[in-house]
């Protein structure tokens, strides 16, 4: 083969490759059908059970994912009280703008609703999930399986979802508890709710009355000073 | 030539109109003449430093900076809406910026435990659950996957959440702030989720983060294989660390809580995880007390953000009325402004380039003559949903959703050309 043959295989090379990276490539890939594999790029390597295990924590309103342990609503109190109480205060309640735990039973239609865990949230699952990620705060991923369950369990008790001191959470009775705001959840339906926001023919003139001010954001003054951001080098 | 002068007529005329001004002769008269400087300016007529002595060198900056004179040109929080910096929010200056690209260093930042320090050596990608064979992806596995680039507005949910009940905070780097608008590049996720081979039951995805947060949040197996990407690279260069780096997740359209940030994991699944992002938070309270669930998608949206409260009008005479439209839906159609509360309406001129899922850019020129304005603007997308007056939107969502809050804002400039956010009725 000439030099210049060689040249043209390779510009020709690279048109193709040009292609598969381009947008079309990817809108072939976007509709392409799930079940049907495709060519492998045999990239990445397998992930051992260990892995895996190591990574994989989440915990599912079906109790998927759910460890093996337990603990009471007494331990519970005892371990929010040393880790959790100096943000979340010691019932729940929350510490300044630190989050409220707990309260807020039957405010949901209030002027002000209070969104707990016990006035608010659909599923138990939850709370041990985010525990085990993410609290506490600043010292995340250090609590045992048990610890979560004494604090779950303790969680249920400043919402008054369990009554007793003594009662126990374990990964067997677990998807027993239902929370009070369950039901409360629907699907997206926007699109049906308010279709009437979906407008062909949006008025051009004369489409109200003269406005009128009825409130200003300066006389609530709550405003960072623009002038006085933070100092940049 | 003659055409655009007769349209620039054409549209002053219409704006003229619309403002409900006394008349064209009183807006005209308010138009100086060229004034004509009374002594010639120093400026002009000495030798400035800057023209006589050597300036930097090359190399000053290795990495470039923003000149001393834009030294207010930065993201700001509001303190007292969080406990700590660590959880908290701060906003993009949409006021200073112009085009439809958000520089990297002023795109808005949302943490929910600080930024995650990796380095991408030491970054792994597990994709697990219903697959046909679990991996683990380095950065290097990932950089040799065919790539897309694609220009996309990220909004978070909570984006004008502070409003909901009346003006609040003025200025629309805190009112409208919580976007950006990026290049991004990246893998479509299809082919990650092709090497591992998804099984028929995979019907949702959980995407997770590196970070102390460890941010997890459920996704429908058809967005995923859609048009979801992972992406490492913004505007030309690696991810900023504080928007993820060394990769996350672009979900176009959808609210900015899905983009998790620092992406390690995604699990495959047949149902949502009901993480604490997608049930305690980014869910929609209504006034009877019931909550909408998996609202992903950000609703047309727009603002003007000049003139606007930290940007107010300086001169009578001319003017540049600038804004951003967007709508997660699909793209832009037309943005109409009004500049007397939503009375009249003329369409303004969309300038710049034009995707799905990205902000457009849009402006009305026009000549000011000290008259109280009340200025407002409506986006409409290509499927007709056309952006709410926000007491529309309060019939329907009450005034507790904190999220998805996409209403008309109106911007009172007063006949000193100072700019405030006000609610009418
Ligand atoms: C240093 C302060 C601090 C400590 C200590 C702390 N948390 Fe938190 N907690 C937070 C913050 C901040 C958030 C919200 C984080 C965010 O923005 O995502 C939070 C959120 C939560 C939530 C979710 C609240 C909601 O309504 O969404 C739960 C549940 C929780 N913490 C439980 C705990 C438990 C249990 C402990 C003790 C093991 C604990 N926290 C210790 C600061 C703290």
């Amino acid at each position: 083969m000439s030099k210049s043959a060689n040249a043209l295989t390779l510009v020709l090379a690279a048109c193709l490759l040009g292609g598969m990276t381009g947008p079309s490539a990817a809108q072939q890939m976007a509709g392409r059908d799930v079940t049907k594999p495709s060519a492998k790029l045999g990239l990445g390597r397998a992930a051992t059970a260990e892995e895996i295990a190591a990574w994989d924590t989440d915990v599912r309103p079906d109790g998927r994912g759910l460890p093996v342990g337990k603990g009471t609503v007494k331990q519970g109190d005892d371990l929010f009280q040393e880790k959790c109480a100096s943000c979340h205060g010691e019932f729940g309640q929350g510490v300044g703008r630190w989050p409220v735990l707990a309260g807020g039973a039957g405010t949901l239609k209030a002027d002000r609703p209070d969104k707990t865990v016990g006035s608010f949230w659909p599923d138990l699952s939850t709370v041990f999930d985010y525990i085990k990620r993410a609290m506490p705060y600043g010292n995340a991923q250090s609590l045992t399986n048990d610890e979560i369950y004494a604090l779950t369990a303790y969680i249920l008790s400043m919402n008054d979802i369990v009554k007793d001191e003594k009662f126990e959470l374990n990964e067997k009775n677990f998807t027993s508890i239902k929370m009070p705001n369950a039901a409360a959840f629907f699907e997206d339906d926007r699109e049906t709710s308010e279709k009437q926001f979906w407008n062909k023919n949006p008025c051009m003139k004369d489409c109200r009355p003269v406005p009128k001010v009825t409130g200003r954001a300066m006389s609530i003054d709550v405003t960072p000073d623009g002038k006085s951001g933070p100092k940049v080098e | 030539m003659t055409d655009r002068t007769s349209a620039e007529t054409l549209n002053r005329r219409r704006f003229l109109g619309a403002a409900g001004l006394a008349g064209a002769g009183a807006a005209l008269s308010a138009i100086p003449a060229l004034a004509e400087a009374a002594k010639p300016e120093p400026l002009i007529t000495e030798v400035q430093d800057w023209q006589r002595y050597l300036g930097d060198g090359v190399d000053k900056h290795p990495y470039g900076v923003p000149s001393k004179f834009e030294k207010n040109v930065i993201r700001r929080d509001v303190p007292w809406l969080t406990a700590s910096a660590e959880s908290s929010v701060n906003f993009t200056p949409l006021h200073e910026l112009d085009g439809i690209i958000t520089p990297s260093g002023l795109c808005f930042e949302r943490h929910h435990g600080g930024v995650a320090e990796i380095n991408p050596a030491d970054h792994r990608l597990m994709i697990n659950g219903l697959v046909d064979k679990p991996l683990v992806f380095t950065m290097d596995d990932i950089k040799r996957m065919p790539r897309i680039n694609k220009v996309y507005f990220l909004e978070c949910a909570a984006n004008s959440g502070m409003e909901w009940r009346g003006s609040q905070l003025n200025g629309c780097q805190f009112t409208h702030g919580m976007i950006h608008n990026v290049m991004y590049t990246g893998v479509p996720l299809k082919v990650l989720l092709d090497e591992a081979g998804l099984k028929p039951n995979a019907k949702w995805l959980m995407l997770e983060g590196a970070d102390s947060a460890g941010m997890n949040r459920s996704l429908p197996i058809e967005k995923a294989l859609n048009d979801v990407m992972i992406a490492f690279a913004m505007n030309g260069e690696a991810l900023r660390p504080e928007q993820g780096y060394p990769l996350r997740a672009v979900i176009p359209g959808w609210e900015g809580n899905l983009w998790v940030k620092w992406l390690r994991r995604i699990e495959a699944g047949d149902q949502p995880w009901q993480t604490r992002e997608e049930t305690s938070k980014y869910t929609d309270l209504l006034a009877d007390g019931n909550s909408r669930k998996h609202t992903f998608v950000m609703d047309a949206k727009s603002v003007v953000t000049n003139p606007s409260p930290q940007a107010p009008l300086k001169h009578k005479g001319r003017n540049v009325l600038s804004g951003l439209a967007w709508s997660g839906r699909g793209t832009v159609k037309r943005v109409d402004v009004s500049m007397d509360g939503g009375r009249n309406w003329q369409t303004a001129r969309i300038d710049g380039p034009v995707f799905d899922k990205s902000v457009v850019r849009f402006y009305v020129d026009f000549d000011w003559n000290g008259q109280e304005l009340m200025i407002q603007s409506r986006a409409i997308d290509t499927t007709g949903y056309v952006q709410p007056s926000k007491d529309d939107l309060r019939k329907v969502r009450g005034v507790n959703s904190i999220y998805h809050n996409n209403g008309i804002q109106t911007w009172l400039v007063r006949s000193g050309g100072e700019t405030e956010n006000v609610e009418i009725g």
